[in-house]
């Protein structure tokens, strides 16, 4: 089946000289939903920007459902719908007329164009306010109004940079679950986020991408099979009458209340419990101390440090952005 | 190219242009009235007060020779205002992206905007002809030659308008064009004086303006008297626009401006 993406050797310097990517290779699969993940800088919105053409290539190929960008790039055009990173439409401009128009630069005759943007802007709750301008909406409202605007064309490959950025917690999960719909109907979805939870929920397939090269490319399930060891923590409902000291599983006191628990691949929950079982310790709550990909992406963006220096504190929900690192 | 493709560019052009239309009709306040109370000044103050004690131009109450020259330096100084600010805008606000990931080709690009600019130069240029109404009777010599010329200027200072917005990078950059290219050529174009009240040298260099053959070309049509053949003033602003038309599809082919 040919590819959604296709890119081969794609290199980007900047006219200040600076090199962006360093001569990646990536390939999506039709109908995946593809998270692209990395650091602040690492070269995300650069890729995205040469794939939609709003950003030169040094050199390299790309294919979009087997249409070349430099032979053939009316077709590659069609085939992607952009939800940018930053807001790009005109302040000034009513949020229909907007989406309407997309649609005209596709050669969608204005009527058509309507019906589509309604059914857009209903699915994504900003109907009513058709009439109202684009600078008057809310940040979350803004990053649907460009979901709206990327897919009034139908585009084959949705691309989306950062599309949560900025959403409360509820309007997040609606996303996810409008995303996962139009992926359901057979549309290639390829997504950057710092919020490395939306990755596990979403995507079936993940790259990772750091300084301007991919340092991973596999599913989702491969990847997190690669986490050696998963520190689990326990809140105890009472003061733990001693810690083994030889089990399997190594624990540790954080404070009175609180133990920790490294588990290695290989092991499971089951030999944690009859640890604790036989210890006589009493769990009242058990959470990961950090999302499990979260962990992974850190030691491999950023080797030799531990993740727990770099997001202190952090719970499972991984609710907060990674880019304090 | 095929058909469907034809259709879907003439869609993307009448899509751009009409957005350029609703966007400077949205703010006509900043966009047809200045220009109108501005002509107004002109003719109570040139044309009326000292108008009066100038005497007569080429034949004519000098109030009626600048009518012409005035409603063209409206059309003018509106196309080139237009695209500039709209393109300049797009860049700025970075909606231009909105185009530049849609598969219209560049010249669909040049042209709706280029027309959305001579929108804009008639729309002023017929409001400045309506306040014109009040200090000197409408003359029409030759109307299709009025339309024609006013279409081609506009369309001429259109693209003027969108290599400008390509190279601006703030907004001062906006006023590079008008400040020390169109003013200074609109003023030595022949609109407050027939050139051949200039020294022969001087009539040599104005000959250089293009500005001297519209408002010549346009007084033409209005009043019946020009300076040079029509005929030569037609494919000198032909070749302009050629000219203009061929920079700016180079320059958005390159992405100057507006692709890192
Ligand atoms: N126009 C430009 N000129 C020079 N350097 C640039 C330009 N745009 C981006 N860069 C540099 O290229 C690198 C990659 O930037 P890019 O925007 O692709 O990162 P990203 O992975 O999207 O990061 P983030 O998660 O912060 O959005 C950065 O170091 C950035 O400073
Ligand atoms: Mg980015």
């Amino acid at each position: 089946m040919t590819p959604a993406l296709e890119i081969r050797g794609l290199k980007k310097t900047y006219k200040n000289g600076f090199e962006a990517l360093k001569g990646i290779d990536l390939e999506v699969a039709p109908g995946s939903f593809f998270a692209l993940l990395g650091p602040n800088g690492a070269g995300k919105s650069t890729t995205i920007g040469i794939i939609t053409s709003l950003i030169n290539k040094t050199a390299g190929t790309v294919k979009v459902f087997g249409h070349d960008l430099d032979t053939d790039l009316q077709a590659v055009k069609r085939s992607i719908g952009l939800v940018p990173q930053e807001f790009n439409f005109n302040n000034f401009e009513p949020i229909g007329e907007i989406v309407v128009n997309q649609a005209g630069y596709y050669g969608i005759p204005r009527r058509e164009a309507w019906e589509r943007c309604e059914h857009y802007l209903k699915e994504l709750g900003l109907w009513e306010k058709r009439k109202d301008m684009a600078r008057t909406l809310s940040g979350g409202m803004k990053r649907r109004l460009m979901i709206a605007r990327a897919l009034v064309h139908e585009p084959r490959l949705l691309i989306l940079d950062e599309p949560t950025a900025g959403v409360d917690i509820e309007l997040r999960r609606s996303m996810w679950d409008f995303l996962t719909r139009i992926n359901t109907d057979g549309r290639s979805i390829i997504l950057t986020t710092h919020y490395l939870e939306e990755a596990e929920t979403l995507c079936r397939n993940i790259a990772i991408i750091d300084d301007g090269a991919i340092i991973e490319n596999t599913t989702m399930k491969q990847l997190l099979a690669k986490l050696e060891t998963e520190t689990m923590v326990l809140d105890l409902s009472e003061p733990p009458p001693g810690i083994p000291e030889d089990s399997p599983i190594a624990l540790r006191q954080v404070d009175e209340m609180t133990l920790e628990a490294d588990i290695r691949s290989g092991q499971h929950l089951n030999d944690l419990f009859r640890v604790l079982d036989q210890a006589g310790i009493r769990v009242q709550s058990m959470r990961n101390k950090a999302n499990r990909l979260e962990e992974l992406f850190i030691r491999m963006t950023r080797p030799g440090q531990s993740p727990s220096h770099l997001t202190p504190g952090a719970g499972g929900t991984s609710e907060q952005p990674e880019n304090q690192a | 190219m095929s058909a469907s493709h034809l259709r879907d560019y003439w869609t993307a052009f009448r899509t751009i242009v009409s957005k350029e239309v609703l966007r400077f009709a949205r703010i006509w306040v900043q966009t047809v009235l200045p220009p109108v109370i501005t002509t107004a000044l002109y003719f109570i103050i040139f044309g009326g007060l000292i108008g009066e004690r100038i005497g007569d131009m080429e034949g004519y109450r000098y109030m009626d020779f600048i009518v012409p020259g005035l409603i063209m330096l409206a059309v003018i100084t509106n196309s080139y205002a237009n695209v500039v600010s709209s393109f300049f805008g797009s860049k700025f606000q970075r909606h231009i992206e909105e185009l530049l990931v849609s598969p219209i080709p560049n010249s669909v690009i040049i042209l709706g905007f280029v027309f959305g600019g001579v929108a804009r130069g008639l729309a002023v240029g017929v409001a400045v002809l309506l306040v014109s109404l009040f200090f000197s009777p409408l003359s029409i010599h030759n109307p299709g030659v009025m339309l024609i010329i006013v279409l081609m200027t506009s369309i001429l200072f259109a693209l003027a308008g969108l290599i400008n917005g390509v190279f601006a990078r703030t907004f001062d950059d906006i006023a590079i064009v008008p400040t020390f290219i169109l003013t200074p050529l609109t003023y030595l174009g022949g609109v407050f004086y027939s050139i051949s009240l200039l020294p022969e040298f001087w009539q040599g260099v104005s000959m250089l303006n293009p500005i001297l053959y519209m408002v010549d070309a346009f007084r033409y049509g209005s009043l019946g008297h020009s300076d040079f053949p029509i005929a030569m003033s037609f494919a000198i602003i032909a070749g302009f626009i050629a000219v203009m038309y061929g920079i700016a599809l180079v320059l958005l082919n390159r992405g100057v401006g507006i692709r890192s």
